[in-house]
């Protein structure tokens, strides 16, 4: 889950970490009186912010007002902004580059910091940048600041500093159970102080449960795809025309696949889970239906989801839900017999091969 | 354990009394695994499906048991897995979906300082067929042969074997490694014991988008591997879009890394031929 930079700024404050001082609107009446510049900041979870025109400046109190009215309820690549941050504006001497994410493959933590910060991490030479993983065994220890301190070639005094974010960032990361903990840019003002600019934390999803503070709408989900996973299915949205329910994630994806390589683009991702019951088909036919697919492709292998349950709960929705598209199915597996009688029997076409089932799909989205 | 599983493989199932752990410890039963304990608190001298069941761990060590299953829900696994370390368990295999990966890394590695195996989360489990079988796969796909497998996933984990086992191979053993992207041991850790298995003679290697753990396997395979014994790879989500989780937590392409494109081209560099779809995985071993 990603929270929204002022979510992760109001973390950063418990934690320690400097943040520029500020106040979050949802409505122009909300606006406090104006004592200083101030950055006027939208707060959505979209990277390329700036970019696409979400932050604004009042150096003037004048300015202020025109730039709320802006940005409040503006869209911003299809997002409608509805919170701002003001926050005062920094006078920035130089920009730094500093986060804690987890590096898969060595099944880590991995600090990584730049001397070259405020531009996206990716796109800085491999020589300016300090990466160091983390044994979680050993946890956060003052030298890993120094290290850092060095490479960014700070005196004692920034480095101080810089050292105690960094601890500060690794007790976030490990207590919230952070994906990410990212601040870009952390900025070094005319005052001498490092403060963070922005925030970026992402927070795993698996660990909501003891983190119930937290419970962001991810808005790259489309509506249907919420639905579907309060659900409890695994859904995605794709851009094809055929409907699909599968079980188990790898399956499903493999029917995906094989249904792109056919030039059959699939309408969505259904993982039905391993579940026993023919309400779970029923309820997932009711999602696949709601995102209008031209045809539909089931496809199971039976293990402790049986083929003749999954068949009921086929014949089942087809009443329900009066289906009229084309629907192609294929039982493999535990109980695979007993299951496509079921659907022939119902005037269902059933396969036991995969790769027919495929063809076959595909074959009717063609014809229309 | 050079199989990870073997005849002296003594299974504790931690979360017996629930319904997938109950079901599946008589499954695993029926397939000749020596399941000699359950763990449920506060069941103290019961049995379930025959099999005697403890407060503990500790105390079901009584039982010889060297090897757990954990199947319990997802807020418990990082005590269960704690609680299996501390009894001395040798091989741990986590079922449980949804785990949180910062639970994930502080397992592994207080395992993986200990010498002990760890095996999922997220996965269906470890059979060695005709001897042991710690999981849910289902116990009919099998037949003893020269393959071995190991997958990412659950469900294209069955397909595949049922595929290999239909067109006349069979397998030495099949391990899920889980869906996570935090898991246990990877491809690597299991390439060794494939090319140290004299039974094994064919590789199968079933992976998916996220991480890079099949890019180092590929280099693993240029660096270490043992001509003699065959490769096949097959990897899905070659039609995922970027940056969304298809099923498993770990199935994700973020920042450009992860992409099936990547680990295919890996692969055919390391002389691995890559099945477009499940079925053509048993034509590859040929």
């Amino acid at each position: 889950m990603n929270l929204y930079e002022y979510q992760g700024k109001q973390l950063f404050s418990r934690y320690n970490i400097p943040v520029p001082g500020g106040y979050v609107v949802d409505s122009i009446d909300k606006l406090k009186k104006f004592e200083h510049p101030v950055v006027v900041k939208s707060q959505i979870l979209l990277g390329g912010r700036g970019k696409s025109g979400g932050i604004k400046f009042a150096r003037k109190p004048e300015e202020l007002v025109p730039a709320v009215k802006d940005l409040l309820g503006a869209k911003i690549r299809d997002y409608t902004v509805k919170q701002l941050l003001i926050e005062e504006m920094l006078d920035i001497k130089k920009e730094f580059y500093i986060s804690i994410a987890l590096n898969r493959t060595e099944r880590k933590p991995v600090i990584i910091t730049s001397p070259s910060g405020g531009v996206e991490i990716e796109t800085v030479p491999d020589d300016k940048i300090f990466r160091k993983n983390l044994d979680p065994l050993l946890g956060y220890s003052a030298f890993l600041g120094k290290e850092a301190s060095s490479f960014m070639g700070f005196d004692r005094d920034l480095s101080a500093q810089f050292s105690k974010i960094l601890q500060q960032m690794y007790a976030l990361f490990i207590e919230y159970d952070c994906e990410l903990v990212e601040v870009n840019p952390l900025v070094l003002t005319g005052d001498g102080k490092l403060v963070a600019a922005d925030s970026k934390v992402v927070v795993d999803n698996d660990s909501l449960f003891r983190h119930k503070d937290l419970n962001n709408e991810d808005p790259e989900k489309t509506p249907l795809e919420r639905e579907a996973n309060e659900k409890g299915y695994s859904f995605v949205e794709l851009d094809g025309k055929i409907g699909v329910i599968a079980n188990g994630a790898g399956l499903t994806m493999a029917t995906l696949d094989a249904l792109t390589l056919h030039n059959g683009k699939p309408r969505n991702f259904l993982d039905l889970g391993g579940t026993d019951s023919t309400e779970i088909v029923v309820n997932a036919f009711d999602l696949v239906l709601k995102a209008k697919p031209t045809a539909i492709l089931v496809n199971i292998f039976g293990g402790v989801t049986k083929c003749d349950t999954v068949a009921a709960g086929i014949v089942e929705a087809k009443k329900t839900y009066n289906i009229k598209q084309p629907m192609v199915v294929r039982l493999s597996g535990v109980r695979e017999d007993e299951g496509r009688k079921i659907l022939t029997d119902n005037g269902i076409d059933a396969f036991s091969e995969m790769m027919k089932a495929i063809e076959k799909v595909v074959s009717y989205v063609k014809v229309n | 354990m050079g199989y990870i599983v073997d005849e002296n493989t003594k299974v504790v199932v931690q979360g017996i009394t629930g319904h997938q752990g109950s079901f599946h410890a008589g499954e695993m039963i029926k397939f000749g695994t020596k399941v000699v304990a359950g763990v449920s608190p506060g069941k103290k001298g019961t049995q379930h499906n025959g099999i005697p069941v403890f407060d503990s761990v500790m105390d079901a060590m009584s039982t010889g048991a060297n090897a757990t299953m954990i199947s319990v829900p997802a807020p418990y696994v990082k005590d269960a897995a704690y609680e299996a370390i501390d009894a001395g368990i040798k091989l741990i295999y986590i079922l449980t979906e949804h785990v949180p990966f910062h639970d994930t890394l502080e397992i592994f590695h207080q395992t993986n300082v200990r010498g002990i195996r760890l095996l999922g989360p997220n996965g269906p489990g470890v059979t060695r067929p005709g001897v042991c079988k710690i999981g849910i796969m289902p116990n009919q796909i099998f037949r003893k042969g020269d393959v071995a497998v190991a997958s990412r996933s659950g469900t294209l984990t069955y397909e595949i074997v049922n595929a290999i086992t239909q067109s006349g191979f069979g397998e030495t053993t099949v391990i899920g490694l889980g869906g996570d992207p935090v898991v246990g041991m990877t491809f690597i850790d299991v390439l060794k014991l494939f090319y140290e298995d004299p039974e094994t003679r064919r590789i199968v290697l079933v992976g998916e988008i996220g991480g890079n753990n099949e890019e180092k396997a590929a280099r693993y395979i240029i660096e270490h591997g043992d001509k003699r014994k065959k490769v096949v790879a097959y990897i899905t989500g070659r039609s995922a879009p970027k940056g969304k989780r298809m099923g498993h937590a770990g199935a994700i392409i973020e920042r450009g890394v992860g992409t099936a494109e990547s680990k295919i081209k890996a692969f055919t560099e390391a002389g691995v031929k890559v099945a477009d779809y499940p079925d053509d995985v048993p034509g590859l071993l040929k």
